[in-house]
């Protein structure tokens, strides 16, 4: 019950940020409407898949995200130089990082932020291991040195 | 609008431009599929979230930007999974990647 009335909020608010209609009370019924069938249905649907995924936004996360946001443009810059660098020194590695994440919602902020890293991307997940291209041997060594993985199973089970 | 937030915006979308740009030229400069995707990485990453940031300085405080963020969340949460889900069937098919010394691929791809 609760989780169908803070779905039923979100995608009310949801609603009303997209559409920018505060006031005409037909369109403001018939977007009510709408979220309590998105409700209904994704009630219905839970019944049958039962793996409910749900992101929990806390402080640790934000911070994660920040510190994820510094390492992106970081990233980027040296990708950005790589490509410009009229030698163009590639020295592209496939290696394999271990996934210490409890979840698999852990798992996956792990993958994701590999891969949203330029010059790393997930190609591969094997058990408790992921299969990582790395575009530069530097690049390969960030990853495995690194601490993100350390990062994301800080963050804990969520 | 301030002139300031115009300036911010200009700044900002240029600096985006160039990103973009530099990711379009990567990706036509690159050897192979697997480097390719790491230029298409700095397009996704720092060019587009450039590009809305300005738009966001042009937006102001409206639900312009609100839904800017939208975009900005979604693109940041389903860009990764896109490029590994192109990654993986590349890979799965045993597509074999530029310059990887022979150690780092399985035994089946060498």
């Amino acid at each position: 019950m609760l989780h169908a009335l803070v779905m039923g909020t979100s995608l009310a608010v949801f609603w009303l940020l997209l559409s920018g209609y505060f006031t005409s009370s037909l369109l403001l019924s018939l977007g009510a409407l709408s979220v309590v069938v998105t409700v209904y249905l994704a009630l219905r649907a839970d019944k049958h898949d039962g793996e409910r995924v749900a992101l929990r936004v806390d402080p640790p996360l934000v911070r994660y995200w920040i510190w994820l946001v510094i390492e992106i443009v970081k990233a980027n810059i040296d990708v950005a130089k790589l490509i410009l660098s009229p030698t163009m020194a590639l020295s592209p590695r496939m290696v394999r990082v271990k996934a210490t994440q409890p979840t698999d919602v852990g798992v996956v902020i792990y993958a994701n932020s590999i891969t949203l890293t330029p010059g790393t991307v997930t190609v591969d997940i094997d058990d408790d291991e992921f299969v990582v291209h790395a575009i530069t041997q530097a690049m390969a060594d960030g990853l495995t040195d690194g601490d993100m993985g350390d990062r994301v199973t800080a963050l804990g089970a969520r | 609008m301030s002139l300031l937030a115009a300036i911010l915006a200009g700044m900002f979308l240029a600096a985006g431009a160039i990103f973009v740009l530099i990711g379009s030229f990567g990706l036509w400069r690159l050897p192979d599929f697997y480097t390719r995707l790491h230029a298409a990485g700095i397009t996704d990453t720092l060019g587009l979230s450039l590009m809305l940031v300005g738009m966001m300085f042009l937006g102001g405080w409206t639900l312009v930007t609100v839904k800017l963020v939208f975009i900005m969340l979604l693109i940041l949460l389903t860009s990764p999974t896109a490029t590994h889900a192109v990654a993986n069937a590349a890979y799965t098919v045993g597509l074999r990647p530029f310059g990887v010394p022979p150690e780092d691929l399985a035994e089946k791809d060498r």
